[in-house]
């Protein structure tokens, strides 16, 4: 098993990295800081994959993003799966009051993590299988004022992750985009009273993504009951919603 | 919340995932007014993993494994890995944990930071003796490498220093040798207290793993019985550690009358005779023998709202008949028995650390349910009982020892405090040292 990991110092992509290492993969990480790549690399090997190969970049530089993937196949020696986990929450007011910070924000989100799914649907389809997982978030199932800036650029790449696999219906290989609630990572790190049923571990959303890259989708919730509660947000009449501070 | 849940405070909580942040976290939380604390998994029982109204870096989130040399058995990690992460890079390989407590839930950092022993404290000594090198971040700053040649002494007082002399980052240790994932094991059933010393003066000659379960309920004639168990990694068998699943959890607080003293006497009863009818010889791989209580996650729980105490003293070999008869007597006659009741001997290998908990003798672990005043009213009487046998606590168990009763057993204390960090301090070191 060849596994390619976009954004391999988050949190939730480390906890999927040891669950593949678990099995005895191989893996290529990519991330942009060397030190922290280099530990995750490090334990990774420790903990049982068969190989780990690391690649430096920061991936909101999309100026030879299919050039760039290639080389990735190309060190891995294949690929079977793809995880595209990077992505920054970003400060929603800030985003408001300053398009450069909005626009910096869907470049990161949106913009290149699209440009990254595509050139990895193209190697997919033309090997004829593999996964495609990427990770969005429930933000982007109804825009709210806390953070729809952040949720405009997740719906954006799950409504294409959507079309990638729609593209792929009937052939070999998959793609799924991974809607996880609020999770204990350093994204949400100074969020008040991390806790409770809403807020999951960084395990329990990679168990979710291990098991999206196997089966399931196109798009599945992590954990599974944010399918319902983000469905009931959508459905809520204006009126009401506009009450709601969510 | 520590995990005994007597005891809980609000702390500002930072949770670092990466070695490069912590020496600004450090420098910010010892500057903040209520001094710092580094924290594990919180599997300590009192008040030694809680500072209130100051600030506690939680490490969990450093949970990388670094580097493993077979040929040298030295493992290398960062302090918030877990022992379960641990076993689970070392048993495949051959090795083991050269000790371990009786939960692998808790973290490397949180194991030296106690200095734990294990059921073969008689062969193995404290898991300090196993650490080669570590790292320690002081709130001045400066980041230093401690090892056993150390001679400022901030190695020993770092090894069961209870996380007040700075924040440990890493840690390397000498693993085991092991040929099988699997333990021998049996088990003796013994009619009462007096025939426990001569089977474990027995049997750790033979055995690395030695512990004993007592009916603490048992009175009279019966005072003592119990079950001893002793074990050995067995010479065959496979290296692959079988995946333990979670048996079940406890997800809430039972209500307190589940634990009384007649559920207490009736397990005690139970286990005892179902431990009778199963003696003997039997292998198992080495989760359920060392792990029992992590197959049902939250089993504190059990104990209700209220919570539980622990209580785990060590008396000295010449004192050691004499003061457990007369505990295990206190404790028959207050009717506030607990399941968990082990006794163990502890080896003659001195500890590495200036606060270390183990030392020769005898150890008794017990846990009550908080009932409030009356189960503080017979852990004053088993205080008085270990003092006088010139007997101690064990912190990572505790929330209430006296100062003058911990002062009394660990007379290093006071060189101890010329190593803690000016920047860091805990409940429990306010409580004790002040
Ligand atoms: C079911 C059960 C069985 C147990 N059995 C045994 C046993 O057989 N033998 C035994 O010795 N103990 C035993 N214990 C106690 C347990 O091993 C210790 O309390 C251990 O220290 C807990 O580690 P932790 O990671 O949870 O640390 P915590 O409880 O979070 O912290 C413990 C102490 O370590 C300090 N600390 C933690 N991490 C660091 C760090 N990185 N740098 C500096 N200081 C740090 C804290 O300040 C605190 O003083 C048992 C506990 C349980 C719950
Ligand atoms: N945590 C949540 O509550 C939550 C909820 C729903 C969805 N998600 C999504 O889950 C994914 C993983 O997040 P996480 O929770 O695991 O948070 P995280 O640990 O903060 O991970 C985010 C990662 O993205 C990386 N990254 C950001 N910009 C980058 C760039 N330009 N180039 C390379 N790497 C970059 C970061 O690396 P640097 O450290 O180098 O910046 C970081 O490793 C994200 O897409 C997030 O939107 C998270």
């Amino acid at each position: 098993m060849k596994v390619i990991i976009l954004g391999a110092t988050s949190a939730i992509a480390e906890a999927t990295a040891r669950l593949y290492a678990g099995e005895g993969a191989e893996l290529l990480l990519v991330a942009r800081q060397p030190e922290r790549l280099a530990a995750i690399a490090a334990d990774l090997r420790l903990r049982g994959a068969a190989r780990v190969e690391t690649a430096l970049r920061d991936l909101a530089d999309d100026g030879d993003v299919a050039e760039a993937f290639v080389g990735f196949i190309a060190a891995l020696g294949g690929i079977d799966h793809v995880l595209l986990a990077y992505g920054v929450l970003g400060d929603q007011k800030a985003a408001e009051r300053d398009p450069a910070t909005a626009r910096a924000s869907l470049r990161i989100n949106f913009t290149t993590a699209a440009a990254w799914a595509l050139v990895a649907a193209e190697a997919l389809e033309r090997q004829g299988h593999g996964s495609l997982v990427v990770l969005g978030s429930a933000a982007g199932d109804r825009g709210r004022r806390v953070n729809f800036v952040y949720g405009a650029a997740k719906a954006g790449l799950a409504t294409l992750v959507e079309g990638v696999a729609h593209r792929f219906a009937n052939s070999g290989p998959r793609a799924v985009i991974v809607k996880p609630g609020p999770v204990i990572t350093p994204m949400t790190e100074g969020f008040a009273n991390r806790k409770g049923l809403m807020w999951a571990s960084p395990e329990t959303v990679a168990a979710v993504v291990r098991r999206a890259a196997d089966r399931g989708g196109p798009v599945v919730y992590a954990p599974w009951f944010w399918r319902w509660i983000m469905l009931a947000i959508r459905l809520l009449p204006t009126p009401i919603f506009n009450r709601l501070n969510i | 919340m520590s995990w005994g849940r007597v005891l809980r405070a609000r702390h500002a909580v930072a949770r670092p995932h990466w070695r490069d942040e912590l020496p600004a976290l450090v420098g910010e939380g010892a500057e903040a007014g209520g001094k710092l604390l580094a924290i594990g998994l919180r599997r300590s029982y009192g008040d030694s993993g809680l500072n209130p109204d100051g600030a506690v870096i939680d490490m969990s989130g450093l949970d990388r494994a670094v580097a493993f040399d077979p040929e040298t058995r030295i493992l290398r990690a960062e302090a918030g890995i877990s022992l379960d992460a641990l076993l689970a890079i070392l048993v495949p390989r051959g090795f083991f944990l050269p000790v371990t407590p009786g939960t692998r839930f808790v973290t490397l950092g949180g194991a030296v930071a106690n200095d734990v022993h294990g059921k073969n404290h008689h062969r193995a000594g404290t898991i300090g003796r196993w650490v080669r090198r570590l790292g320690l971040l002081r709130s001045d700053g400066t980041a230093v490498e401690l090892g056993a040649d150390d001679n400022t002494g901030l190695f020993a007082a770092t090894i069961g220093g209870l996380g007040l002399t700075g924040l440990i980052a890493w840690v390397e240790i000498e693993a085991m040798p092991i040929a099988s994932a699997m333990m021998e094991v049996e088990t003796i059933p013994f009619a009462s207290l007096d025939a426990f010393f001569p089977l474990a003066e027995e049997s750790d000659g033979g055995f690395d793993y030695t512990v004993a379960w007592i009916d603490c309920l048992a009175a009279g004639g019966a005072l003592g019985r119990g079950l001893f168990s002793r074990a050995r990694h067995a010479a065959t068998g496979p290296l692959a550690p079988r995946k333990q699943r979670r048996g079940s959890s406890l997800p809430f607080d039972l209500p307190g009358i589940a634990l009384n003293q007649l559920t207490v006497s009736a397990f005690n009863e139970l286990y005892y005779r179902n431990g009778r009818r199963k003696a003997g010889r039997t292998a198992m791989p080495y989760e359920p023998f060392f792990y029992p209580l992590d197959r049902i996650a939250g089993w504190n729980r059990m104990y209700g709202r209220r919570g539980l105490y622990q209580y785990q003293s060590v008396v000295p070999p010449d004192a050691a008949h004499d003061a457990t008869t007369a505990m295990l007597r206190a404790i028959s006659a207050s009717g506030q028995g607990s399941f968990l009741a082990v006794l163990k001997t502890f080896g003659e290998t001195p500890s590495p650390g200036m606060l270390s908990f183990p030392r020769s003798g005898t150890t008794l672990a017990l846990d009550f349910a908080n009932r409030g005043a009356s189960t503080l009213a017979l852990m004053e009487r088993l205080d008085a009982i270990v003092r006088e046998a010139g007997g101690r606590l064990y912190p990572a168990k505790d929330g209430r020892v006296p100062a003058a009763m911990f002062r009394a057993g660990y007379p290093n204390w006071q060189a101890f405090a010329r190593h803690v960090d000016p920047g860091f301090s805990s409940s429990f070191w306010r409580r004790v040292s002040q």
